[in-house]
């Protein structure tokens, strides 16, 4: 006979409602383990996007996602020419905010040369950008559907939505959205009329705006991406990423702060709700003294005592713990920061849930060992 | 203070003394007690509040180490260094029945299963653990209550379930804190005959700790305990 479970029954009500707060708590503890990993996922988004094997940015800086970078557009000819590169494509990026639907949008604008390296590589509808105008490959998180129009620039101009991706997102979450190398650049250099009538008046020396961001360039097969990058670090006076060091900068540098961040939040609800189960189990022995001194005077052994409130306090966590993650599995649509929820990390903290019940009940379990069983004859 | 019964004495107790507290607030709950209770007794515990009753109770139902004197319970000397409190826990789920003022059934189990809790602790299985519950819970007149929850069960009836959970492992000693102090007269009468068949037929020694002075003629003997002292008896057969 299970008394862990009758008394649970006995209270079902109860029960269900104390699971039911446990699992909102735990499901908070669940979503911020799914941010931390979405963070790095968001921050990794455009770079797997993108596909590249080495990353060309301003002479000294680590661009263009830690550090802004600005070369001249001609500097993808030069790198398609180094020998082992088989593509190379610039991109610009920017970020805008416009209104939709009553509604602020941040937005970054990548541009690209529409069949080269830098775009979008996977669509879930549509097609990437064939026009060299007015045309936009949007991020489903925008809300844009294929055939929408977006209003961007300060001039007012409409793009069609051709394309739609996935999941492609910036380290803060914004949604990214493509656009060709010639739009990109003509959106980051227009000017507002009043302040290009200022310009001209200041004669023929222009501001140039055949300037990009990076260029990203795939290797052919065999080239080794470190090889290559000394090559045009050497003799191009230009400072160049590999992909994995670009991951490696984004994750350990540019969102380590944030990462932390989520990862002090998560630890501190978890020693929260390690101290919420322990109350609660605590609650739970100290009403069932009565109950604990009879079964004590009738010969029950400590271990079904123990058995009686650690069975309760696990039941109570499993519980909390999975429909806590199926709400997190639930909501994760409408959730604005991307949750990912890996199979190990929820493994994991199933575990730490585990300990932590265990370790929650040792309070109740140790009140309960000292129950004198005389109290069931003095009530 | 000591009395003999005729035959084979169950419990006995020799010079058994206890106190709380040192100093000032020293208590001394139990002055010297001897006492012995024999098969097929019904034995009284009267005495104000505050003599000891409970204390003694508790020195008899192997929950409280005294701190002079000896006791054995069913032939076996109990609290001399050999006795862990794993012993002490099987001495009492297999010697002893306990039967409360408040019945104490436990709220989450119905009656059948408040019955065979102490069975399936003893190591019996489920379902002969059920079986003989049921039998026992028939034979006390509550059968037909088996199902349900103790919240339930009248006063009576869930004294009857109380005193079945008592005799679950046909214990020899039963202690009955106050049996009857939640029962109408009528029904009061019903358990104490109930008590002194059980111990006729199972050849046990009831030991009742009671205030109630309706019950007193149920009695075969009265044990009266003023200040920790065993101050009177008084022999009703």
């Amino acid at each position: 006979m299970n008394l862990a479970w009758r008394d649970i029954r006995h209270k079902f009500g109860r029960f269900v409602m104390t699971c039911l707060g446990l699992s909102l708590l735990l499901a908070v503890v669940v979503t911020m383990a799914g941010i931390y990993r979405g963070q790095t996922a968001d921050s990794l988004a455009l770079v797997e996007a993108v596909k590249a094997d080495i990353w060309v940015v301003e002479a000294g800086t680590h661009g263009p996602f830690a550090e802004s970078s600005r070369i001249p557009g001609d500097t993808r000819e030069m790198v398609a020419r180094i020998d082992g590169v088989a593509e190379a494509g610039s991109i610009t990026l920017q970020n805008v905010q416009i209104e939709r639907s009553g509604r602020k949008l941040r937005l970054q604008v990548v541009g690209y040369e529409p069949g080269r390296p830098g775009g979008p590589t996977r669509l879930i509808a549509g097609r990437t950008i064939a026009r060299s105008h007015y045309e936009v490959v949007a991020d489903r998180r925008t809300g844009l559907a294929l055939g929408e129009t977006l209003r961007l620039g300060r001039k007012g101009r409409d793009y069609t939505v051709v394309g739609v991706t996935s999941g492609i997102v910036t380290l803060s979450g914004d949604s990214i959205i493509y656009l060709s190398l010639k739009d990109a650049q003509e959106l980051q250099f227009e000017q507002a009329p009043p302040a290009a009538r200022r310009e001209a008046a200041r004669g023929p020396q222009r501001t140039p705006t055949d300037l990009v961001n990076a260029v990203v360039a795939r290797l052919a097969p065999n080239y080794p991406p470190a090889q290559v990058a000394e090559v045009i670090r050497r003799w191009k006076h230009l400072s160049v990423l590999t992909d994995q060091e670009q991951k490696l900068l984004l994750t350990r540098t540019v969102i380590e702060r944030a990462r932390r961040q989520l990862g002090l939040f998560m630890s501190v609800l978890t020693v929260v709700s390690a101290v919420i189960i322990a109350l609660i189990v605590y609650t739970l022995t100290m009403e069932k003294i009565r109950e604990i001194a009879t079964l004590k005077l009738i010969g029950a052994p400590d271990r079904t005592i123990i058995g009686l409130i650690l069975q309760q306090a696990l039941l109570m966590g499993i519980v909390g713990f999975v429909v806590g993650t199926v709400l997190v599995y639930a909501f994760n649509g409408i959730f604005p920061r991307r949750i990912v929820m890996m199979p190990g990390d929820i493994a994991m903290l199933f575990g730490v849930v585990v300990v932590v019940c265990l370790l929650a009940s040792l309070f109740g379990v140790r009140a309960a060992l000292r129950v004198d069983p005389s109290r069931a004859l003095t009530g | 203070m000591e009395e003999m019964p005729g035959a084979d004495p169950l419990v006995e107790l020799k010079g058994i003394s206890k106190h709380f507290g040192e100093g000032e607030t020293r208590v001394d709950a139990l002055r010297d007690v001897t006492l012995s209770v024999g098969t097929g007794e019904v034995v009284g515990l009267l005495g104000p509040s505050g003599s000891g009753k409970t204390t003694l109770l508790n020195v008899i139902g192997a929950i409280l180490e005294p701190d002079e004197g000896w006791m054995k319970l069913d032939g076996e000397v109990v609290y001399d260094d050999r006795w862990l409190k794993r012993d002490l826990r099987r001495l009492r789920l297999d010697k002893i029945g306990f039967i409360f003022q408040t019945h104490n059934l436990l709220p989450f189990l119905n009656a059948t299963d408040n019955v065979a809790v102490v069975l399936q602790l003893a190591g019996l299985s489920r379902k002969d653990g059920i079986r003989r519950s049921e039998e026992l819970l028939d034979y006390l007149q509550v059968g037909h209550r088996k199902h349900a929850m103790p919240s339930q069960l009248s006063g009576g009836e869930a004294q009857r379930v109380a005193i079945a959970r008592a005799l679950a492992n046909s214990p020899r000693i039963i202690l009955a804190d106050e049996p009857t102090a939640a029962l109408d007269s009528e029904r009061a009468g019903i358990v104490m005959d109930l008590l002194r068949k059980l111990a006729l037929e199972r050849e046990a020694a009831i030991i009742a700790v009671t205030h109630d002075e309706k019950i007193f003629s149920r009695f075969d003997r009265i044990f009266m305990l003023r200040d920790g002292r065993l101050a009177d008896i008084e022999q009703r057969s």
